[in-house]
């Protein structure tokens, strides 16, 4: 069988990226929520809050293991899979991704330690810190990798010397036009999926009887932070849309499958876009709606991918992916207000909302992937937007070799990902059976039944 | 001097933090796979207690090697792209066995408890992997990549050398930080692994020279034969007085147990020295120089000021995590 080794490279690095992010979409924010639980407590004294940092915290520990194990992957995958990648723009890559080693990887490490096992050894305040600086360096290494990704999609502060970039502002390099844009909307992506897992799994626990304090506390958080944070996540979103409108209309154009340049362009609801015939099959639009969100007026003139001839993404992952994207988030704003209401008006929630709750969960992970799909793809056939192509990129690795580690990593993934997800619920329903004894602070027990639970 | 002119001393400044962080990690991560792997002959209850003494360390551990190769990436990128295209699978195979111990490290804890064992096979499994792998590429890398089947068995050998070397570091970590019958049971590991960790050594230092001619001549001329002797000198040195601290231990008093880890380290650095020094100008043995491989001056002043400003404070906050966990491991709590 003769399988192009691009498009392995390119599958194995997706499924690569695509497993690590669901890590880090919860870590990042999970680590400023166990905070907030600690400093609760503190404030209050209520020892229900540190009934909810201790579940939270091991399923915070889980979620970091696997992100850190996978990102050592990442991290590789520079070399073995894209080494045209370094050679070409290693000048710029280098130093973001080192700052991100040195700064992030390191503070966020170390103090994990402390954090998880260190609540008995050192005194409070400084296990607080821990915690802080846990969360401030999981922030951290977002904001750098975030940079470089932006970076590769909006270029600038960097000249071409022989097919190399070099540096001439390191500012702009960092601070690139699409990056303020993507790091928000990476990071409230991040609150948003940490907020619905924190509810969906404590409702999972309200449903099963458990009614400790605890689990009414978690709920609430998650709902109430969810519901704040959506609605600035869209208007986030629709920011981050104009500006890719200014600097990637190719990616517009492919997100709204608008085919040709027109003025007065419609809002595609639903459609089957068709590359070769250059429509859209079984269209569901809204006349002038997309002039009028994209450049604020109904007549506005929106580029087509008719002006981007063999240098435009495929039409149809991003398309979807958008739309994906976008419904998951608009079902967050509908589950989070109706609960945020019955919460503050009848401090419980029905059922049926409960139960809604459960798999909403991980709805945050579909809208964060969908959302990079979008971003990714829509990049395509670029690999850093007009200087360097994906397929010049490429390691001449046989594809045998390539078959054999994609069809590895693949397996593993599937079974890590049934394993997290059942142990998850494992770690809920045990919570409640043993009640709240067993995590509070005062259970003296050997580190790793605590880890056990 | 030439090498001071237009920055090219920054490569071998990059060079050397590379090389150092990739010393770092092969004792700090290298104690932990050892544990890892030494771990199949505890029994449950002693597999906890293992799992324990490394628990706060780890994923500071392997933050080392993520260090090491990003500054191969950063530093050396022509060189990063083709040492990791041709250790693809190897390398591939050590990601895995990493995954696998890391995730089976908190699974273990947390899943059912019908799955432990299984989770604890999976941490085994995985370490094991992980050194093996890393000594095959090891054992590439000495080479510079050669094929054909000496070229594999070599490898292979040195991926053996290097578990053994692990186990050695391993059980020196585990007789520092336990106590009782787990303790006695390091030191027997200890000895055992002694024993492998020497004849590795051994086979390693007699195979590099005949299998290179270019690390023959320059460790068989005669300058340098006197500068290098210390090496070899020192680390049997260090081997003896490890193998008579072992008959000792334990001692009334739990004294000296931090000896044998102490001198396995000192042990790590002298090879991990020679190996230096052997491959020393090429950062890909016979084929690409350190100086030749080093991205643009400009980008790496960059790290450097920030590796300068950070490393400081990293090792401070390292040591402060050490002196929190110092002492036996089984007081250790999550709470
Ligand atoms: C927006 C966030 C984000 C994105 C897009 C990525 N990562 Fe990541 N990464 C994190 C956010 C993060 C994190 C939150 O900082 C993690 C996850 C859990 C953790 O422990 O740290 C992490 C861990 C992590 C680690 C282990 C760090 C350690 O040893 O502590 C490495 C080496 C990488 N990542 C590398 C990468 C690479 C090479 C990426 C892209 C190509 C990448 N990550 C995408
Ligand atoms: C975190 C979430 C991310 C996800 C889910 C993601 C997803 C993807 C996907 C699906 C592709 C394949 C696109 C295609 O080939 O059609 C891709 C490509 C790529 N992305 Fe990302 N990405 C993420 C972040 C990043 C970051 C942070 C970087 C770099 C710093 C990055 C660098 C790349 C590179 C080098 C490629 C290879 C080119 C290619 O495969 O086409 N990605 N990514
Ligand atoms: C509902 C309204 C939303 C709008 C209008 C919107 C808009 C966008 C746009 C235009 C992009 C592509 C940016 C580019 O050109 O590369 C994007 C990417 C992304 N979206 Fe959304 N989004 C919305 C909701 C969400 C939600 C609810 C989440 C997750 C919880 C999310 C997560 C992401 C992520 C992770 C990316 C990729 C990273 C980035 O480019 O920032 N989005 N979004």
């Amino acid at each position: 069988m003769d399988l192009d080794p691009t498009l392995l490279a390119r599958i194995q690095f997706a499924a690569n990226i695509t497993f690590h992010i669901l890590f880090p979409a919860i870590t990042i924010a999970l680590g400023w929520f166990l905070l907030f639980f600690k400093l609760r407590f503190k404030a209050t004294k209520d020892a229900k809050w540190m009934d909810v940092y201790f579940f939270w915290t091991k399923i915070f520990a889980l979620c970091f293991a696997i992100g850190v194990v996978t990102g050592i992957t990442m991290s590789f995958q520079f070399g073995t899979n894209w080494p045209g990648f370094m050679t070409s723009v290693g000048n710029i890559a280098g130093p973001l991704l080192g700052y991100e080693v040195l700064t992030a990887f390191f503070l966020e490490a170390t103090f994990l330690g402390i954090m998880l096992f260190g609540f008995k050894r050192v005194p409070s305040w400084l296990h607080s810190l821990a915690t802080l600086l846990v969360a401030l360096g999981t922030t951290l290494s977002a904001f750098w990798i975030i940079a470089l990704n932006s970076w590769m999609q909006t270029p600038v502060g960097f000249e071409m010397r022989d097919g190399v970039a070099f540096a001439t502002s390191w500012f702009d390099i960092i601070f690139n036009p699409s990056f303020p844009y993507r790091l928000t909307h990476m990071l409230l992506a991040s609150g948003l999926t940490a907020s619905f897992l924190i509810a969906g799994i404590s409702a999972y626990r309200w449903l099963r009887q458990d009614r400790s304090p605890a689990v009414m506390a978690a709920i609430k958080c998650g709902i109430y932070s969810a519901a704040v944070l959506i609605p600035i996540q869209i208007f986030v979103g629709d920011l981050h849309g104009l500006n890719s409108l200014k600097h990637q209309p190719q990616k517009i154009a492919a997100m709204e499958a608008l085919f040709e340049t027109q003025r007065g362009a419609p809002l595609v609801l639903f459609a089957l876009p068709n590359e070769e015939t250059k429509t859209n099959d079984y269209a569901i639009q809204l006349p002038k709606m997309a002039s009028l969100f994209l450049t604020h007026d109904r007549d506005g003139e929106v580029k087509g991918l008719n002006e981007f001839p063999g240098n435009h993404p495929p039409v149809k992952p991003v398309f979807w992916a958008f739309r994906i994207m976008v419904g998951t988030g608009i079902l967050m704003l509908i589950f989070s207000w109706s609960a945020a209401w019955c919460l503050a008006r009848r401090n419980s929630l029905p059922r049926f909302l409960a139960i809604g709750l459960i798999p909403m969960a991980f709805s945050g992970w579909l809208a964060t992937e969908s959302g990079w799909y979008v971003t990714e793809i829509g990049r395509q056939p670029w690999l850093v937007n007009g200087v360097l192509k994906t397929v010049d990129a490429v390691a001449k690795v046989p594809s045998a070799m390539i078959g054999i580690s994609l069809t590895l990593y693949l397996i593993l993934y599937a079974v890590l990902l049934v394993a997290f997800i059942t142990t998850l619920f494992y770690m809920a329903r045990r919570a409640g059976e043993k009640g709240k004894d067993d995590s509070s602070p005062s259970a003296g027990q050997a580190i790793v039944e605590i880890i056990a639970e | 001097m030439e090498i001071f002119a237009n920055g090219a001393w920054l490569p071998l400044i990059f060079a050397f933090l590379m090389g150092l962080s990739m010393l770092i990690y092969s004792v700090l991560d290298g104690y932990d796979l050892g544990v890892g792997v030494l771990m199949r002959r505890a029994t449950d209850e002693e597999k906890d207690r293992m799992i324990g003494s490394i628990g706060p360390f780890w994923d500071a551990n392997e933050t080392w090697l993520v260090l090491g190769v990003g500054i191969l990436l950063i530093a050396f990128p022509l060189a990063h792209g083709v040492i990791l295209t041709n250790l693809y699978l190897p390398v591939a195979f050590m990601l895995i066995g990493l995954v696998l111990r890391g995730v089976a490290f908190d699974f273990r804890a947390k899943a059912k408890i019908s799955h432990k064992a299984v989770w604890n096979r999976v941490f085994f499994g995985g370490s094991l992997v992980t050194g093996f792998a890393q000594g095959y590429m090891l054992g590439g890398y000495i080479l510079g990549f050669k094929e054909g089947w000496l070229a594999i068995g070599f490898a292979v050998l040195v991926g053996f050398c290097v578990i053994a070397g692990y186990c050695l570091i391993g059980a020196g970590w585990l007789i520092m930080k336990t106590d009782g019958e787990l303790q006695r049971k390091a030191v027997k590991w200890a000895k055992l692994s002694l024993r492998g960790t020497v004849i590795a050594i051994a086979l390693i230092s007699l195979a590099t020279p005949l299998v290179s001619p270019r690390i023959f001549e320059k460790w068989f001329t005669m300058p340098s034969i006197l500068f290098l002797l210390p090496i070899p000198v020192l680390t049997a040195g260090l081997v003896v007085m490890i193998e008579v601290m072992l008959r000792r231990l334990p001692m009334v008093g739990d004294r000296f147990c931090w000896v044998p880890f102490a001198l396995t380290v000192g042990v790590f650095v002298l090879c991990f020295g020679g190996l230096a020094f052997s491959f020393y100008p090429y950062i890909v043995p016979d084929q690409l120089k350190i100086v030749d491989a080093a991205s643009a001056p400009e980008s790496l002043v960059i790290i450097l000021v920030g590796a300068l400003v950070v490393l400081p404070v990293l090792i401070g906050y390292t040591f402060l995590a050490y002196k929190i966990f110092h002492g036996k491991a089984k007081d250790l709590s999550y709470d």
